[in-house]
């Protein structure tokens, strides 16, 4: 049965089509509800209002431009040069400054702890942590053990030219590979390293560590410094002061003397502004234990 | 009984064995050559797969087919392929729901990565996608189209072996594109990831699928088609149409998995997003407005509320969605021009979205009660709810300045969700709640009162989730657009990770709930299918039987 005569609805008098489906389905021949009408004709006029304000419809030659001549790349670039505006100021006595000097000037030093912090967390926490704690292989920035030197001008270099970057002022020095060069024995490996763990009052075997004195004069003593106290020039870290990059389980010093070590960091001039850099070196430089 | 035929229906269903078996060993013979030739070990087995399958294939044909009499006379309607989709549209649902569960726990806890690229989240989240929306809600479809098309048209199927054909090509597809991104194969296309071949084969079962639904309406035996199968056929031709333009791709070679997309460049994520608003709009939106405007009316046994608005939502629907895609690609390379059309034609969207609202809620004028009553309805009835809160939810979330805040965010997330979760599963599960008894002439459901649990635990799951991404989602929008007085940003991009955590934590909570409401179902569902005594009988609706065995309403 497909169709039959049309039921009418109590009350409204609202027919049905008269047409039946599967037994039982009907459809009732109700208009369509005024406020879902008015409703649809309102959202198509805002939207004619849209085309008329603003870039939409393509021409065979382009594109209808709208009344108020938005366009996109515009707004963005008139925001970042509005922002940019803002900080001119201070960008332009950052860049003069000299850095030294950045510290004594408050409201300069309020804009560079700013713009550093920002950058910070932006470029260097991937590697050295949000709280610049670093982590093995990335140095902890907050305490006042520099490899390449603490001063506000050292920083500044590192993050100018990086350390075993790409760029041609990197700073740069190799931790030889004792053990896979085959520089030393295994057992004089081991020996130096008992000695390296004295230094940093560890536990070690007094009798190595003797023997290991004799081949740490002689192999390491050049760049880390008779007493192992290290030396920035050479980004040969302090040994005796118990802050271990690589750590100092007794298999992991023996690893370092080994392989060697050697991190990586890059330059950040061509990345980032001088002012931003400037800023940077000047937030590191104030998180504790800068000279 | 098997019944003794014509002659010249013997002869057309020789002529279609004959078909069917000469393209079983065409693509036995493809799937082979891949299996044998291909230098990539995963294409290699999706060739096995498909030669495996085409040679089970050929077996069925000769084992039922070939002058052996039909198990049942042509003029029945075909409910077997109905039953294989409905049991894998539960199957896939509960696998789909559980990577979803595992990625969302991913997410809180990016250890759960397991450091596998098999486990990782770049490669479960496209299985968890495709999985709930093709494998899940294809299989809804599949199922309630079938059903559908044959009721209101009073005809059987169209064809003998391709409703089959769908059914089971639809089944490979997807165990091709599965295991592919499991496996790392991924031509990176959004809701799209499947490599060429798994194109071209979908392509076979969808125009099959056109042409099984096309034929059974050109035989129907009745003088209108009704509403609920305007919406199939246009999910249908439309999904068709998008799927071959957004996926034309040239591959590297015929044994190899790569291919390169015609498109590129902004071009390319154009033709991406106009694909995949109108998978949403076409796959999970017309085609269970479809599924809504059968199960709806009948199981409330109410008339449509508005013809007239059935008609006017259907045109300005499928005129009107095709065009909004742009506003995915908003403040991007896209030119102004076309991100002002894709918002415009977004708010003109409005409103024929709540058309299908409206009279889907308004059926149940005068029949209110059964919401109380049956927690099937309820299912119908909240599903189109939520329907309307997130079509009301898209327009608003295309206009340009509330997009600049909740792009890339969490809040897309919470959006689609809303409309994934509360309504294409709801109504899909409603829709199969019915069908179970019905196909397996049942006098109803094992126990309605395992449906009150079902719908209550994922309400309550969809809801944890849904406010869980809304607060999470504003949160990293403002936290992303934070400055402070001197023009620097506020927070690092890793804080707004860490303010997410907590809502991550709800989330996977809120999908915990929903797949367990999932099992519970599916539990029902098997006794039902096995016709366990049913539990409680009296509390049960007369539509909850198989036509045949309701008793007459009470007058």
């Amino acid at each position: 049965m497909s169709s039959e005569k049309p039921l009418v609805e109590e009350g409204t008098g609202v027919t049905t089509t008269g047409h039946v489906w599967d037994d039982d389905i009907r459809e009732w021949n109700k208009p369509l509800p005024k406020w879902w009408l008015y409703s649809f004709y309102v959202c198509i006029l805002i939207a004619m209002v849209m085309w008329y304000l603003y870039p939409s419809w393509p021409t065979l030659n382009g594109y209808t431009k709208g009344s108020l001549g938005y366009s996109q790349r515009a707004t963005v670039a008139g925001e970042i040069a509005a922002a940019r505006r803002g900080q001119d100021a201070f960008r332009k006595q950052l860049e003069s400054a000299p850095l030294e000097q950045v510290k004594s000037n408050p409201e300069l030093l309020r804009f560079a702890m700013a713009s550093g912090a920002a950058s910070f967390q932006t470029n260097c926490a991937p590697c050295h942590g949000r709280g610049a704690q670093g982590a093995i292989g990335y140095p902890n920035l907050n305490d006042d053990d520099w490899l390449w030197g603490g001063t506000i001008a050292d920083i500044e270099q590192t993050l100018l030219y990086g350390i075993r970057s790409d760029h041609k002022d990197t700073r740069v020095s190799q931790m030889p590979k004792f053990g896979t060069d085959k520089i030393l024995k295994p057992d004089e490996i081991d020996a130096a390293a008992n000695y390296v763990a004295s230094l940093s009052k560890l536990p070690s075997d007094a009798d190595k560590a003797k023997k290991g004195a004799a081949i740490y004069a002689e192999q390491c003593a050049a760049c880390h410094g008779p007493e192992g106290r290290g030396n920035t020039e050479l980004g040969a870290p302090n040994l005796t002061d118990g802050i271990w990059l690589y750590g100092s389980s007794p298999e992991q010093i023996r690893q370092s003397i080994e392989t060697g070590r050697g991190g990586m960091m890059p330059a950040w001039s061509g990345r980032l502004d001088k002012t931003t850099i400037k800023s940077l070196a000047v937030y590191v430089h104030s998180l504790g234990g800068g000279r | 009984m098997p019944t003794s035929l014509p002659k010249h229906h013997v002869e057309r269903n020789t002529t279609s064995d004959m078909l069917a078996f000469v393209a079983g060993i065409l693509f036995a013979g493809y799937g082979l050559f891949v299996a044998f030739t291909s230098h990539d070990e995963a294409m290699a087995f999706h060739g096995f797969l498909l030669g495996a399958a085409s040679l089970a294939a050929i077996g069925a044909v000769l084992t039922v087919g070939f002058g052996r009499p039909d198990s049942a006379p042509p003029t029945d309607y075909m409910d077997g392929p109905i039953k294989v989709a409905t049991i894998a549209a539960m199957v896939w649902g509960i696998a789909g729901f559980t990577v979803g569960l595992i990625i969302a726990c991913q997410l809180a806890f990016p250890v759960l990565n397991l450091d596998m690229p098999w486990t990782s989240f770049g490669r479960l989240r496209p299985l968890h996608t495709s999985a709930v929306i093709f494998a899940f809600g294809g299989n809804v479809l599949l199922a309630t189209s079938f059903y559908v098309v044959q009721r209101t048209s009073h005809a059987r199927l169209a064809g003998r072996w391709s409703p089959w054909f769908v059914v089971w090509g639809y089944q490979l597809f997807i165990a091709i594109a599965g295991t592919g991104y499991v496996l790392g194969i991924t031509q990176g296309k959004e809701y799209a990831e499947p490599e060429w071949y798994a194109d071209l084969w979908l392509t076979i079962v969808w125009v099959t699928y056109l042409l099984v639904f096309l034929g059974t309406l050109a035989k129907r035996r009745e003088p209108h088609i009704y509403v609920a199968n305007w919406f199939f056929l246009a999910f249908i031709v439309t999904v068709a149409m998008l799927h071959l333009v957004n996926n034309a791709a040239i591959p590297v070679s015929i044994v190899s998995p790569k291919s390169y997309i015609l498109y590129s460049g902004v071009q390319d994520a154009m033709t991406q997003w106009w694909y995949g608003h109108n998978a949403v709009g076409f796959f999970l939106t017309a085609g269970f407005l479809g599924i809504m405007y059968y199960f709806i009316p009948k199981r409330v046994e109410r008339p449509v509320y508005s013809y007239r608005l059935s008609i006017v939502h259907f045109w300005t629907l499928i005129f009107l969605y095709i065009w909004a895609g742009p506003h995915h690609l908003h403040y991007t390379a896209l030119p102004d021009w076309a991100q002002t059309l894709g918002m415009t034609f977004s708010i003109m969207l409005w409103m024929p979205s709540w058309g299908g609202m409206i009279n889907g809620l308004m059926t149940l004028s005068g029949a209110w009660d059964k919401l109380r009553t049956d927690p099937v309805v309820r299912f119908l009835v909240v599903s189109v709810a939520f329907y309307g809160m997130s079509t009301f939810e898209g327009p608003l979330m295309s206009i340009k300045a509330v997009n600049s805040l909740s792009h890339y965010t969490d809040w897309t997330i919470g959006h689609v969700h809303s409309g994934a979760l509360g309504w294409v599963a709801m109504v899909s599960f409603g829709a199969i709640y019915c069908l179970v008894p019905w196909l397996w002439k049942r006098e109803g459901l094992y126990s309605m009162r395992l449906v009150e649990w079902h719908f209550w635990i994922s309400t309550i799951g969809i809801l944890l989730y849904i406010t869980a991404m809304w607060v999470s989602g504003i949160t990293q929008g403002l936290m992303w657009r934070a400055y402070d007085k001197l023009g620097f940003l506020q927070y690092s991009f890793i804080e707004t990770v860490e303010a997410m955590k907590p809502y991550y934590v709800i989330r996977a909570a809120g999908g915990a709930l929903f797949l367990i409401g999932a099992l519970i179902m599916a539990y029902n569902i098997w006794r039902t299918v096995r016709g366990d005594a049913i539990t409680d009988l009296a509390d049960q609706p007369r539509v909850a039987a198989s036509p045949a065995l309701r008793v007459s309403p009470a007058e």
